[in-house]
């Protein structure tokens, strides 16, 4: 008994009209990293937020025992107080607050007469960064650290909340590679200082490599848990249990058969918006009708912000360089300028970027080019049903209504309505930023499906993606991008992972 | 997770059955279709039961058609401020300034008819030209510089009210011709007879429920024709009744008192307008498109800017016309006028259903919330009900519709 740190027995949690967990049975060992995996909507975060008390006692049916004795939370506070702490996928840290505020917030170090004191706060910040591996001052403001750094300041903060079990929900979605395997190397050493983790990730790979144990669930029910130690577990043995089938093939067959060029771009070089240095510097790349290309970079390589910068300038100032669509040079000084000329970007944050979620998804489809679905300014509203509806039939988008608010489907069906909005504007060239973010693995086959399609019919396709695998499942080429730079561009039949990270990590020092 | 139908099954239904299903899904779903409307639904509900309330507690003087045409005549202004509004507020902005805009422009023309003589449809048009301008000088800050709209029109609200104290000169003017009188205070009356009843009056009622029986017919047939959910005829019908019989009604009694009020056919109109503009062109979607996910919106290629100007400047144009409205009705230009006028057309805005966060809202939601105000402000003055009695009542009834929607928004976001 004194070797299972929690056990969550029977636990069903329903919300109006769905049922979001049913019987779940959850066994962490104590000092194990553990972790939990299934599709998007198969009840992992619903099931942390049980275990937190952000859904209180109460409000679920079912038990939890923590070290040896049932518990039951009203709130996020009571679980802290036993050690368990939850680090969600959407950091929440205040970004003009220093990393020491934001540390000790909700929990500052107070000295005399209940003020705080700064000095002993900022002293213990120190010494909790240097745990966690992180070399910064603890007065800088968050917002000036990486996704990466930020993710290792929730760490610490939560270190300085004395956790014995942590919880991280996609700690890795928003990292690169560098600085996942850093945040990795740091689980392993919690883990060694009797830390127990519970970790939530889609990235299969990581897993395996990380996990003691591993938890699946399907559609809400507790599919198995798998011990590492036997060492027969496969990426391709959990993705059976997390989808209740074999994928064939991660990546669906294509043949490829690229035509004349549809955009090339020359010299590009795009200046930071505030800041004094080029963000991308010089670039030159080409896409062909019916042809899929990769652009693979570490974060912060300028992926996203070349693309956006081509698309109508929409990043960045004192863009240089020239573009090319079909061979005639265009000036997209706007976004709706190079919709005009055929451009589309489908961006990485769907739900920031990409959708207007309080409305419906007709009219996100159709939000692109309402143009075309108008005369002298009157949208023809019919027409739009249609159009909508075409979209749900060709993309299998599941809605029971294309008047449902497109902030209710799932991340992948979004991701279709993304899709359905730049196939209705009739782009010819459509850049992917990281599209299968945040996407359950049978989405992701359905997108890469998708892009197929797209490029059989003679649409050329530019995907930006941190999933190498991603790249070279799905792409004719892949250019590498290192700050900035255009580093390599590899055909995807001489391309290996270790070619395109060599690639990626070239050119490190600073341009500008 | 909402519970989805099979898309597949769904793909293999012939257009009958799938027609068939649609009806179904109607009648089947009542409780759904109202449920997921309660916020839309929630404050005709609240509208009606507010209406018996006062029309009880005043033994029926509340409907009597003396009071209604009151009704009309006083709080026109409001509603035509409240449809300005609402569409700021959809596209994420607010405007503190229109208050201020009404007393300016009512100035303009008062200066311009009253004191130099010029003949009445000059003051008409100078003030809605002035408003135009107002509106464009807002939008540039707006758009342009990207000022918060609250700053801007903050900064507004001072310097329209001291342009007015400038034009008038700190004094009063009054009175206007009869013609000008008549935009605010002239009925339409006995055109074609009637015997102690204004048939007028009730012609044009019946046009209008005509009107939007059959709009809506037609829209359930498109509908139907494209698959799409509806509810099951009999609630059609139920509510193309309801909503007749309810401007029969009205019209009757208007039709006993003095007639149809030319305010009410200027206010008809516009309503009508805006809410086809809102619903139904490429601006209306765009401004909706803004106010919710402003990034997205000019990710999909919204000149963000263009609307944004526009939509102050349709502001300003629509503060003329309460202006002009105001200062017919009054008889003249103060330099007080229109003081907090923007906090009435706001909360018709808000208790109409429009939500704070932008995105969210309809013409035909503020013109129900704007009523509400006006009912209550009516009703409590009938019972004799102290001035400040009546702010704070308001002010709650506010506070409620707003916490009502922000508590819907949230009942929502659990439920999937």
């Amino acid at each position: 008994m004194n070797d299972t740190i929690l056990e969550m027995r029977g636990i069903t949690k329903t919300f109006p009209g769905v049922t979001a967990l049913e019987d779940v049975a959850l066994v962490v060992r104590r000092g194990e990293i553990h972790a939990i995996c299934g599709e998007n909507g198969a009840g992992k975060s619903t099931l942390m937020k049980v275990l937190s008390g952000v859904h209180p006692a109460g409000s679920y049916d079912g038990e939890i025992v923590y070290d040896g004795e049932t518990v039951a939370f009203n709130g996020i506070r009571d679980s802290e107080s036993m050690g368990i702490v939850i680090i969600h996928q959407e950091l929440a840290l205040v970004p003009y607050l220093s990393v020491a505020e934001n540390i000790f917030l909700g929990n500052e170090r107070r000295g005399r007469g209940g003020l705080i004191d700064w000095n002993r706060a900022n002293a213990e910040a120190a010494s909790l960064l240097s745990s966690v591996g992180l070399v910064e001052n603890p007065v800088t403001p968050v917002i000036q650290l990486g996704v990466g750094k930020q993710q290792l300041v929730e760490i610490a903060k939560a270190l300085s909340k004395e956790v014995r079990l942590l919880i991280l929900d996609e700690p890795t979605a928003a990292l690169n590679d560098t600085d996942s395997a850093h945040l990795l190397d740091l689980l392993r050493r919690l883990r060694d200082q009797g830390i127990t983790c519970i970790m939530i990730s889609h990235k299969l790979g990581e897993i395996t490599e990380i996990a003691d144990s591993i938890t699946v669930l399907r559609d809400g029910r507790t599919v198995e848990t798998l011990a590492m130690d036997s060492g027969d577990v496969t990426q391709e043995r959990i993705i059976r249990g997390m989808v209740g089938r074999d994928l064939e093939s991660f990546y669906p067959d294509r043949t490829s058969d690229p035509g004349e060029e549809v955009l090339r771009i020359e010299d590009w070089t795009v200046w930071h918006p505030t800041q004094n240095r080029k963000v991308v510097d010089g670039a030159a790349l080409n896409v062909r009708a019916g042809e899929v290309v990769g652009i693979a970079g570490l974060m912060g390589a300028g992926r996203t912000e070349l693309a956006m910068s081509v698309f109508g300038r929409s990043y960045g100032r004192d863009i240089t360089g020239r573009l090319f669509v079909r061979g005639r040079e265009v000036k997209a000084r706007s976004v709706a300028e190079a919709i005009e000329h055929g451009i589309a970007y489908a961006t990485e944050d769907r739900k920031r970027y990409g959708l207007n979620l309080i409305e419906d998804v007709r009219h996100n489809v159709s939000a692109a080019a309402l143009g075309k679905l108008s005369r002298r300014g009157w949208v023809n509203g019919n027409e739009e049903i249609k159009i909508a509806e075409e979209s749900r039939r060709d993309l299998n988008i599941r809605t029971s209504s294309v008047m449902t608010a497109v902030g209710k489907l799932s991340g992948g069906n979004q991701q279709k309505v993304v899709l359905s909005k730049w196939l209705f504007a009739d782009a010819d060239v459509l850049i992917l930023d990281e599209p299968t973010r945040g996407i359950d693995v049978g989405a992701k086959f359905e997108i890469y499906t998708i892009i197929n399609r797209l490029v059989a019919a003679g649409k050329a396709v530019i995907v930006i993606s941190s999933e190498l695998p991603e790249l070279l499942g799905v792409c004719d080429r892949i250019y590498t991008l290192a700050a900035g730079r255009i580093t390599g561009e590899v055909p995807v039949g001489e391309a290996t992972q270790e070619h395109l990270m060599e690639l990626m990590t070239k050119d490190k020092e600073r341009v500008g | 997770m909402t519970s989805t139908q099979r898309p597949e099954a769904e793909d293999k239904a012939t257009p009958e059955s799938a027609q068939a299903a649609a009806l179904h899904t109607g009648t089947s779903n009542l409780r759904t279709l109202v449920t997921r409307n309660l916020r839309q639904s929630g404050i005709y509900v609240a509208f009606v039961v507010i209406v018996a309330l006062f029309a009880i507690m005043t033994d029926g003087v509340l409907l009597s058609p003396g009071n209604i045409t009151n009704i009309v005549l006083q709080y026109s202004y409001i509603l035509v401020l409240a449809i300005g509004m609402v569409i700021v507020i959809i596209a994420g902005h607010i405007d503190l300034s229109v208050g201020s805009v009404v007393a300016l422009t009512g100035a303009v023309s008062a200066v311009l008819v009253i004191q130099q003589g010029y003949t009445w449809w000059v003051g008409i048009i100078a003030a809605l030209v002035v408003g135009v301008a107002v509106g464009a000088w807002q939008g540039f800050w707006v758009a342009y510089i990207g000022i918060p709209a609250f700053i801007v029109t903050l900064a507004g609200m001072l310097l329209f009210r001291g342009l007015t104290l400038q034009v008038l000169d700190n004094i009063s003017l009054s009175p206007f011709p009869s013609e000008y009188q008549r935009v605010a205070n002239g009925f339409l009356n006995g055109l074609i007879g009637g015997q102690g009843y204004d048939a007028f009056t009730l012609l044009i009622g019946a046009v209008a429920v005509a009107g939007y029986a059959v709009s809506g017919f037609r829209t359930r047939v498109a509908r139907i024709r494209y698959n799409q959910p509806v509810e099951s005829f009999p609630l059609f019908i139920a509510r193309v009744v309801a909503v007749g019989a309810v401007i029969m009604y009205f019209a009757w009694q208007l039709a006993h008192a003095r007639g149809l009020p030319i305010v009410l056919i200027i206010l008809g109109v516009l309503v009508l307008t805006y809410s086809v503009v809102t619903k139904r062109t490429v601006f209306g979607r765009q401004v909706y498109a803004i106010g919710g996910n402003l990034s997205a919106a000019m990710l999909s290629g919204v000149r963000v800017r263009t609307v944004n100007f526009w939509i102050f400047v349709n502001m300003g144009l629509l503060s003329a016309v309460a202006g002009v409205i105001y200062s017919s009705r009054s008889n003249g230009a103060q330099p007080a006028a229109g003081n907090m006028f923007e906090l009435d057309a706001i909360a018709a805005a808000f208790i109409g259903g429009a939500a704070v966060t932008g995105g969210v809202g309809t013409v035909v939601g503020a013109m129900v919330g704007g009523l509400i105000m006006a009912v209550m402000s009516n009703g409590m003055q009938l019972m004799g009900v102290d001035q400040s009695i009546q702010s704070v009542v308001k002010g709650l009834v506010l506070l409620l519709a707003v916490a009502f929607d922000i508590y819907n928004k949230r009942r929502a976001g659990t439920s999937r």
